[in-house]
């Protein structure tokens, strides 16, 4: 069976005045049908970037430069924008961060979720309202003929979010990315949205890639997942292999700096520094002044992402491939 | 050091906010007649607390919760409606602003955003100095000098970035200058607002290793407001977990993450979601979040609660001690009903 996303060496550069800034550099991975792969990574590590270029809405001066991405086999990246809408929302749906940016506060839900479904289907008001309602009872909105005609700020956050979710769901997608979809919710709510995400694709057999950089959440909700650092994916696998037994030494200090991870007051494992503005990457591998077990070649030569003896990826010269 | 005396009390404090507007916008119609309505948000319903020192005592809870404003008005920034405030037994809520200020040296505050508590139009330097030259009037300046370069190696930031303006620093390195500005007046007392909820994970330990050490070093006392359970059991000595306004539960740090007795505590804690293990078995809550405009009669956890009966309906729970430092607000362990 071919896979439903295929991303081979994707590369994302923005335009700036003082030359091309590379935001993805070689990205790769597949997702096949009701699989949940997370992406991990710090504030400008590139990985809301990725989830934008899946869709293609990489807005200027940034641009796909190379790479090629396919769903269901065909190469999206080259569609041109108009065949590029038929797949955008209707097969392939993305959902946000903050549930009150998404809607549009002056328009009521229904009046929201119908729109979008006409403008991907040919059918009447009517049958459209029908979809709707099945949707929102689908992410369990109690009373969903009563709050068809309500506004976004009549309802809470978790709320809002469930109706942005029922909204992703109106076209039956066969891929949903969620970029930081429980960062703004409540630890409760968020438990329950995530149950919800992970219910739908077991039911549906639809593809789900989580962007966060909340590792607790991978860890719940995806089976396999890569770590993103400076732009690139410097390690990936099977999530339970990568959290319990991670291979790269960004990971591991990832891992080992969470409250939890040690006995409560001790000091916390820190990473030293932070990470490079994609201005600077140092040369070699991106992580070397941050890196404890760096050796003299970390900072002439960039490590390929290779297997590891563990069975998952890693960039790393220091790793025994 | 006495860890048994408190350092500060919080009495019975009540802060509602009048939300209503102008007299035009608190007008309706109602069967005919004009009524003037006055809408207010209950943020802090009689909460008392009693902070010891040398400790930290978090304060948890979902948004809205009232624990951003309980802080505040800790801080003596929102007068409470009701209620008392005690920096080691003198009130300290009523007071003028000139009285405030020997308490201000003592009491300081860290807040959650980095960017946008520091001014980006004054230098490390100046920020640093102000309260510094405020609070000591006719410090000289040597002394100016060498309490901020002090202060800037104790946070971590080289002091020679002195003359830096805020935006050329990252979102770590500015909450360490946030620090800064809190200790710069040697104060005994903190007030901690999600002070790295802001920040990525790598940044987040340095910063919560930092307030450790700055806490055992100079022997501060903490009171950390945040939502993040997992930061709140490794840095907590006692917790306090707030739902609506109200407090559930009090409880030392350890008892509370391996014995929540308050179901809404249980379900909190369960819903926070850990590196390693598959499937969360988190306990799932009924009902919808009530708003602080409304209240609910009795409990006001009840709509939301699997083992609510009626006196939860009907009557407020107390806050009660259960021995071993716990207290806890629910009829239900109050009378030992069946909870699993």
């Amino acid at each position: 069976m071919s896979h439903l996303l295929e991303v081979e060496d994707l590369e994302v550069k923005f335009a700036l005045r003082g030359g091309d800034l590379t935001a993805i550099n070689g990205a790769s991975f597949t997702l096949d049908p009701g699989e949940k792969m997370g992406i991990v990574g710090e504030s400008g590590a590139g990985k809301s970037v990725t989830g934008f270029a899946i869709i293609n809405l990489i807005s200027k001066p940034g641009f796909i430069s190379g790479g090629r991405i396919l769903f269901n086999g065909e190469e999206i990246s080259s569609f041109s924008d108009e065949k590029m809408r038929k797949i955008r929302g209707n097969r392939i749906s993305m959902i946000f961060q903050d549930p009150m940016m998404t809607l549009n506060p002056v328009f009521t839900i229904g009046t929201q979720m119908v729109e979008t479904l006409k403008a991907h289907r040919n059918i009447s008001r009517h049958d459209a309202e029908k979809i709707v309602l099945e949707k929102l009872k689908k992410v369990y909105i109690p009373s969903p003929e009563k709050r068809l005609s309500q506004y976004p700020h009549e309802f809470s956050g978790g709320m809002r979010q469930r109706i942005i979710i029922a909204m992703s769901l109106l076209t039956d997608p066969a891929l949903i990315i969620a970029d930081e979809p429980t960062t703004a919710l409540d630890v409760t709510i968020q438990a329950e949205i995530m149950d919800l995400l992970q219910e739908l694709c077991d039911t549906d057999e639809m593809g789900l890639i989580l962007i966060t950089h909340d590792l607790g959440v991978v860890s719940q909700v995806t089976e396999k997942m890569a770590v993103m650092y400076a732009g690139k994916i410097i390690e990936a696998g099977a999530t339970d292999q990568v959290v319990t037994n991670p291979a790269h030494p960004y990971t591991k200090g990832l891992i080992k700096s969470l409250p939890g991870m040690i006995k409560p007051g001790e000091d916390l494992y820190q990473i030293p520094g932070m990470m490079p503005n994609l201005t600077d990457i140092p040369p070699g591998c991106a992580f070397n002044p941050r890196c404890p077990v760096k050796e003299p070649v970390c900072l002439e030569k960039e490590p390929k992402l290779l297997s590891t003896k563990q069975g998952i990826m890693a960039a790393c010269h220091m790793v025994g491939q | 050091m006495d860890t048994n005396t408190s350092i500060l009390s919080i009495k019975n404090i009540v802060k509602h906010f009048d939300i209503s507007g102008g007299v035009l916008d608190q007008l309706s119609f109602q069967n005919g007649k004009i009524v003037r309505k006055k809408t207010t948000v209950k943020a802090v319903n009689d909460v008392s607390l009693e902070i010891k020192k040398g400790e930290t005592l978090s304060v948890v809870g979902e948004s809205g919760c009232g624990k951003s404003t309980l802080a505040r008005v800790v801080m003596g920034l929102y007068p409470p409606n009701s209620g008392e405030v005690l920096y080691k037994g003198e009130r300290i809520d009523h007071l003028t602003h000139e009285k405030m200020l020997p308490f201000r040296k003592k009491l300081q505050m860290i807040f959650q955003d980095p960017y946008a508590s520091l001014n980006p139009r004054k230098t490390v330097w100046q920020t640093l100095a102000e309260p510094l030259r405020f609070h000591n009037p006719g410090i000289n300046a040597t002394a100016v000098e060498d309490k901020i370069a002090s202060v800037m190696e104790d946070v971590g930031v080289n002091p020679a970035w002195k003359g830096r303006y805020p935006h050329e620093f990252s979102g770590g390195q500015r909450q360490r200058i946030s620090i800064a500005r809190a200790l710069i007046l040697d104060p005994d007392f903190i007030v901690a607002d999600e002070p790295v909820s802001a920040l990525d994970v790598s940044i987040q330990a340095q910063i919560l290793n930092l307030l450790m050490e700055a806490g055992r070093d100079r022997g501060l006392t903490y009171l950390f407001i945040t939502h993040d359970l997992s930061v709140v059991q490794h840095i907590s000595s006692r917790v306090a977990v707030m739902y609506l306004g109200t407090l559930c539960e009090v409880a030392k740090a350890d008892a509370l993450f391996a014995t929540a007795r308050h179901p809404y505590t249980r379900a909190l804690i369960s819903a926070i979601p850990r590196v390693g293990e598959k499937k969360a078995k988190h306990i799932k809550l009924k009902g919808e979040v009530p708003t602080p405009v409304n209240l609910p009669t009795g409990c006001v956890f009840h709509g939301r609660c699997v083992y609510a009966r009626e006196r939860c309906v009907q009557e407020v729970p107390k806050l009660l001690s259960l021995g071993d430092g716990t207290f806890v607000a629910c009829h239900g362990v109050e009378e030992n009903w069946e909870m699993v």
